[in-house]
């Protein structure tokens, strides 16, 4: 017998068509056979049957930027924790950043990630592998090999390829694989020691700085160097307002770039930093409202293609101690949605947007690792996530799936959750319920 | 209190109560309270003139002095302002203690916290780092230099100083000369000073003053900055010189220091652009023939061998303000 889904009268959104539109949504085995309005009616209704009036039925949500930590640091996050935290926030498929111990800059340490996310995790765990060996910015990690070994791009993560020489022979490298070079663009240079945003706020605190500047003149860089090589450059967590301008030109003139921005410096400023809150440290550190409108300008008109979370789990210890040694990072996962959502209730973006940006445009990025995700069309993947968009919920990061409670939005009331997750047909998560796993 | 004494306050003065349980910074301060800290403090130099310089303010009371960065005056001075208030105090300094077997800082809170300290005085390279110990301890903390951020106390000897000398602190032009970018010093006295209606200006090469500070961001409501000496000098009520600290000296941000004694050092031909009755300060330690012209370290105008000795009665003050001890046992 054929297991079958019913997804019942919700407002279906699947950008991948630009279709908005009340009705059902049929799942068979693992795969979406029917959708529209009374799509259903038509189907035995001896079902497993998700009544979404009220909610919304999207593409399931693909995360491009996340740290897992496994294998390394599994006091911060293990696959396992990583992805429920994941499944808990809407997404079905993530990438997770080579930043672990071992770098993941070889088959064997890609290969170990996968392996323990066929076990563990129950999210589409896609690995990123990195750009050189080591993460230290000297000689080119074995691309091909790890392209064929699953890698969907590559990175160096939390350090910037400083070098034009190796960045420019990574572009060139990496070109005929089809997979972007992603970097982290902070110029090592001028960020110095810096911690946090300078501006006014780092003035009074007496917080070592880095100024906006110090990303733009790597995006700068970055695109024309791509422009050069033809190769495909993704500017992960753009911040700056300069930065968005420097993608939109380069765009303009065709240039192969990519670019994505993070729930957080969609919403928060520096002025977040204030009182010394560890939760706030992030790399690339929190701006300002100009940034945050820019930010928003660049999603709108599709300068910025997607939003990742850049989840960065950290233990209580990591964060508990002087801002100047607490590392940065934000557990971004189960806050995204609501946190994005803030921008649809308050008329900035389209919901339609918001889920475009989370689905479809990441999932366009993938295709060059030969994945098709993130639409609902007959014949996909049935990777859905159903969301309540008018809930409102406070966050409590003690309740968070994932390790790292360390959230700037802790106790912050937000507006729409994740209803359910449901990956390949599967629900994996039950937003409804108490009990926040199955 | 001696009676010829201005207030700060121009309407007749509340009779405030302190309020705060921990002293982390003065830019929350209003000029009530710096009143009542300059007038406290006038009275605990009473005290230091007194051939028996002990009272029993805080008698029974333990203040533990934490430092995570070396400091003689400063530790100094608050190890002598608690001993004066009676207060039995020990001595935490990051060379000899676990801090160096990689306590982390929060341990070593509940440690003195489980010691029953009453009041911790602490300093620390980072930022921010008293703010973390006020979240933790029970006992007051002190801020005894934090990173860049605050030096309070040194802002409030210096108020203190000239206060003294001068009766009055509003519309004075106070200088503060050199690098204010890495300055905690710098930072304080700007809140202290403007908080009372002083004019403060800073003057610097660029690459010392706060980034982008005149030209992109503006933290600092009615601070003036300038480049040229000669212009900051003019009319100088208060010369108050920073330190050039060793590390900076070489770290790119000017082109060597021969260029910047040349063109930065406070030296008698530029003191004297500033009023005949300027006063010369410096927070110490001096590096003499860098920032200043050593014929100037002990000049008429220059206070400051008194800026140590106020540096006691103003930490007492605060000792006394923020521990509590008994209005009747000064």
């Amino acid at each position: 017998m054929k297991s079958r889904l019913i997804i019942k009268d919700g407002l279906i959104i699947d950008p991948a068509r630009s279709l908005e539109v009340k009705g059902d949504l049929v799942v068979e085995d693992g795969k979406i056979i029917q959708s529209g309005p009374g799509a259903a009616s038509s189907f035995n209704q001896n079902a497993e049957v998700i009544e979404a009036k009220g909610m919304i039925i999207a593409p399931g949500f693909i995360d491009f930027h996340c740290h897992l930590r496994e294998p390394g640091f599994e006091d911060k996050e293990t696959i396992k924790t990583g992805s429920l935290a994941a499944a808990a926030g809407g997404f079905t498929t993530i990438c997770c950043m080579p930043n672990t111990q071992p770098s993941a800059d070889s088959t064997s340490t890609l290969s170990y990630i996968r392996e323990t996310a066929a076990r563990d995790s129950r999210v589409r765990v896609l690995p990123i592998a990195c750009v050189t060996v080591d993460r230290a910015g000297k000689t080119l990690a074995p691309m091909i090999e790890l392209a064929e070994a699953g890698a969907v791009g590559f990175s160096d993560d939390g350090s910037p390829i400083a070098d034009s020489w190796i960045m420019l022979r990574a572009l060139e490298y990496s070109k005929p694989l089809g997979l972007p070079i992603i970097n982290h663009c902070e110029d090592p240079a001028l960020v110095a020691n810096g911690q946090m945003n300078e501006g006014k706020i780092s003035t009074l605190l007496g917080i070592p700085s880095s100024p906006a500047i110090s990303e733009e003149v790597m995006i700068a860089r970055d695109v024309r160097l791509a422009e050069y090589t033809g190769a495909w450059v993704h500017i992960a967590h753009i911040s700056t307002a300069g930065g968005v301008e420097i993608v939109r030109e380069a765009k303009r003139r065709g240039v192969r770039v990519t670019a994505e921005a993070t729930p957080h410096h969609l919403s928060l400023t520096e002025e977040a930093v204030m009182n010394y809150d560890t939760n706030a440290r992030v790399n690339p550190p929190l701006r300002t409202q100009e940034d945050i409108e820019a930010l928003i300008e660049g999603l709108k008109d599709s300068t910025i293609d997607i939003i990742a979370t850049d989840h960065a789990p950290h233990t209580s210890s990591d964060k508990n101690q002087e801002f100047s040694l607490a590392p940065a990072g934000i557990s971004g996962f189960e806050t995204a949605l609501g946190v994005v959502m803030k921008l649809v209730h308050d008329g900035r973006l389209t919901m339609a947007e918001v889920v475009s940006k989370m689905t479809i445009a990441p999932a366009a990025i993938l295709v060059g690792a030969g994945l098709k995700l993130g639409s609902l069309d007959n014949g996909s993947i049935a990777d859905i996530t159903i969301i309540d968009p008018g809930q409102r919920w406070v966050v409590d990061s003690n309740a968070f799936l994932s390790k790292g409670k360390n959230t700037p939005y802790n106790r912050m009331e937000l507006k729409g959750k994740v209803a359910f997750t449901i990956v390949s047909g599967q629900i994996i998560f039950n937003g409804t319920k108490n009990s926040q796993t199955l | 209190m001696a009676k010829e004494q201005t207030e700060l306050l121009e309407d007749e003065p509340q009779n405030l109560n302190w309020t705060r349980k921990h002293l982390l910074d003065i830019d929350s301060f209003t000029v009530a309270e710096y009143d009542l800290v300059l007038k406290t403090a006038s009275a605990m130099k009473e005290i230091l003139s007194r051939p028996i310089k002990k009272v029993p303010a805080l008698r029974g009371k333990t203040i533990a002095t934490l430092f995570y960065e070396p400091s003689t005056r400063t530790r100094g001075s608050f190890e002598l302002a608690a001993k004066n208030l009676s207060a039995d105090v020990i001595n935490l300094a990051s060379a000899s203690s676990s801090i160096v077997k990689g306590e982390s800082l929060i341990d070593t809170l509940h440690t003195l916290q489980a010691m029953g300290v009453n009041g911790i005085v602490i300093r620390h390279s980072m930022a921010g780092a008293p703010y973390l110990a006020a979240k933790h301890a029970q006992a007051s903390i002190i801020n005894a230099g934090d990173g860049w951020h605050a030096h309070p106390t040194q802002a409030l000897l210096d108020m203190y100083t000239v206060f003294e000398q001068k009766k009055h602190l509003k519309d004075l032009k106070v200088v503060i000369l050199g690098d204010s970018r890495h300055s905690r010093v710098a930072r304080s006295n700007i809140w202290g000073f403007s908080g009372v209606g002083a004019k403060v200006t800073l003057c610097a090469p660029l690459t010392l003053l706060p980034p982008g500070m005149n030209y992109r961001y503006h933290p600092y409501q009615g601070v003036e900055i300038e480049t040229d000496i000669q212009k900051a000098l003019e009319g100088a009520d208060v010369v108050m010189v920073l330190r050039l600290q060793k590390e900076r000296q070489n770290a790119g941000l000017m082109p060597d220091v021969r260029e910047y004694i040349r063109y930065y050092q406070l030296n008698r031909q530029r003191f004297a652009l500033a009023k005949p009755d300027a006063m010369l300060m410096h927070p110490g330690p001096v590096n003499e023939n860098i920032e200043i012209e050593p014929e100037l370290i002990r000049c008429p105008a220059s206070v400051i061998d008194q800026q140590v000795t106020n540096g006691i009665a103003v930490r007492m003050a605060l000792l006394y303000l923020v521990i509590g001890g008994k209005k009747d046992e000064i």
